[in-house]
């Protein structure tokens, strides 16, 4: 159990890094995809199945598909950017990094959330929570939904008005 | 007997295990059942692949394949000797890497598809909750490697059936995933087996309860097929591999085996979402009359199975190619509706099971197709912008 986080863990962290690091976007895109698929196999294991093969059907089949559509309609994909992968500001971001890291760890060791004792994990089926969406939390889910059917309409609306000034 | 023969391949694959050590049992188990998959779907790919040759031949009034063994029975083997004796060619501007990724990624999820399938009564290899979510959710990282393969290529005619490619199967996915919620909201579950059992039982004695005979079934399933057609890249929505523009399409620059992985790939992915069908509309292994039930469940599933690939073939063999506007507007402006009026038309069916006066069934199917069929015309007729049709005259042709 444990070794299997581990690697996990590893191979999600490694991913993510080279998708920061390396200078071929296309490649990024790619290594994105393995970043987030190794956040979908945390969420198996943990055995939250639904949320594990939502992540990988909304956030592998769409959101890097689309990633990947932008990187090829915007810049030619392929040419390396040459500019260097450490920055000279590098020094401000660490500082930055290490005050955002620093307020984190320490609001959570002060809060209340570390000496509370585990929950008990439940027995999820998709039909609770179906279940629970429709109910309890339908006011939110209608939100969500309202919110994003508006960036939709946004996104076609921003499209439209170019084809117009032609 | 009927028991026994129903229930075969558990028995073996529990006799075989019974001769095992306790240890590797459960690893033993995992590799029979892959083992039984894989050799029953690639014996399925090189006979459909034969099949398809054969019937496309006829259709269009030649021979087919029939100089390797008798009626060219052996033509499957000499391909499989050919793909794998011939020279792999990179190109030289290519992505190596992802060149090779490319037809690793299309498989392997292709592959897990197969693995939440209910191939016979008791015989599915993972029992998940929500199996079609993990179904359509491996289904959906085949569109990454259609990506990888025309990217990595350095060559525009690949990028350019990349291109078609994912922005055909991003458009088809829509009406696919749709069409089979109406039968999600019907059985109440996500689970293929459970959805099976749904259809358990005969009415009046005799009527099988397939979703297929009820309206919304009946249309879910058409719009179904459609949107797998386009989703496995098949004619008559093959523009991303269209021959004579294109050259192959997204897989222009692979050679050897790395394409016949593609075309393995294209195929097991045919066969997975005509099993989908087969279990969300055709009552999975069920038999179709009460009196045939003593022929063993996975027989049905197959015979079902075989009889959607000969209508996809059949459909390849007879209707022409779609442009891409046409490809686009059909996805998105009358699959797409359809869809959502299908699913008014499940929930319509759902809420009108406790009608209960003379002939109420009838009744009841009629108000349901009704809610589809005027949508339809109306649809169809608005779309068709009022074109009259006129007798199309040919010059040089009779």
């Amino acid at each position: 159990m444990e070794l299997v986080f581990v690697i996990i863990a590893a191979l999600t962290l490694v991913s993510a890094i080279a998708a920061m690091s390396l200078r071929n976007l296309v490649h990024c895109a790619l290594w994105l995809v393995l970043a987030l698929g190794g956040l979908a196999c945390l969420y198996i294991q943990l055995s939250a199945e639904f949320v594990g093969f939502a992540q990988i059907l909304v956030y592998i089949g769409a959101v890097a598909i689309l990633i990947v559509f932008a990187i090829l309609l915007t810049r030619g994909a392929g040419v390396g950017d040459k500019s260097p992968t450490v920055s000279g500001s590098w020094i401000t971001s660490v500082c930055v990094g290490l005050l955002v890291l620093g307020s984190l760890v320490f609001s959570i060791v002060h809060s209340s959330a570390i000496t509370r004792p585990l929950p008990q994990s439940p027995d999820l089926t998709v039909k609770k929570i179906g279940d629970a969406l429709m109910t309890r939390y339908v006011l939110p889910l209608e939100v969500i939904a309202l919110l994003l059917t508006a960036a939709l309409i946004g996104a076609v609306i921003i499209a439209m008005r170019d084809e117009e000034s032609k | 007997m009927f028991e026994t023969l129903d229930q075969i391949f558990i028995l073996l694959k529990q006799g075989v295990l019974g001769l095992l050590p306790q240890g590797i049992r459960p690893l033993a188990s995992c590799l029979l059942t892959v083992s039984a998959v894989f050799s029953v779907f690639g014996l399925l790919f090189a006979v459909t692949t034969l099949v398809e040759r054969k019937a496309l031949g006829r259709i269009q009034n030649r021979l087919g394949p029939n100089r390797v063994g008798p009626f060219g029975l052996l033509q499957p083997v000499a391909d499989g000797i050919k793909m794998l004796t011939k020279e792999n060619i990179v190109p030289r501007a290519a992505d190596r890497l992802v060149h090779f990724l490319a037809p690793v990624v299309l498989i392997v999820p292709v592959a897990l598809a197969f693995s939440v399938l209910p191939y016979g009564r008791n015989m599915v290899p993972v029992e998940l909750d929500a199996g079609l979510l993990f179904f359509f959710a491996v289904g959906a990282s085949t569109e990454l490697a259609v990506f990888m393969a025309g990217w990595s290529s350095r060559n525009k005619y690949a990028l350019l059936g990349a291109m078609r490619g994912i922005a055909q199967m991003i458009s088809y996915e829509i009406p696919l995933v749709l069409s089979t919620l109406a039968v999600v909201m019907v059985a109440g579950t996500l689970s293929l087996p459970q959805i099976v059992s749904a259809q358990g039982g005969y009415l009046f004695g005799w009527i099988p309860q397939w979703h297929v005979l009820t309206p919304w079934g009946l249309a879910g399933f058409v719009l179904f097929l459609i949107a797998a057609t386009a989703e496995s890249n098949r004619a008559p929505f093959d523009l991303p591999e269209a021959e004579s523009e294109l050259v192959a399409g997204y897989f222009t620059e692979y050679s050897g085996f790395k394409f016949a992985l593609f075309f393995l790939g294209e195929y097991w992915g045919l066969f997975a979402v005509s099993g989908l069908a087969v279990t969300f509309f055709l009552g999975g292994w069920h038999a179709p009359l009460p009196m045939l039930q003593w022929v063993p469940s996975w027989l049905w599933f197959f015979g079902k199975l075989l009889f959607l690939l000969s209508l996809f073939i059949w459909v390849r063999g007879t209707v022409p190619r779609l442009r891409t506007d046409q490809l686009m507007n059909y996805a998105w402006k009358f699959l797409l509706p359809l869809t959502l009026v299908n699913l008014v038309a499940a929930a319509a069916w759902h809420y009108s099971r406790s009608w209960d006066f003379p002939a109420a069934l009838l009744w009841r199917w009629l108000a349901c197709a009704a809610i589809i069929a005027i949508p339809y015309v109306l649809l169809g007729a608005a779309l068709g912008g009022g074109r009259q049709k006129t007798q199309r005259i040919y010059r040089y042709a009779d």
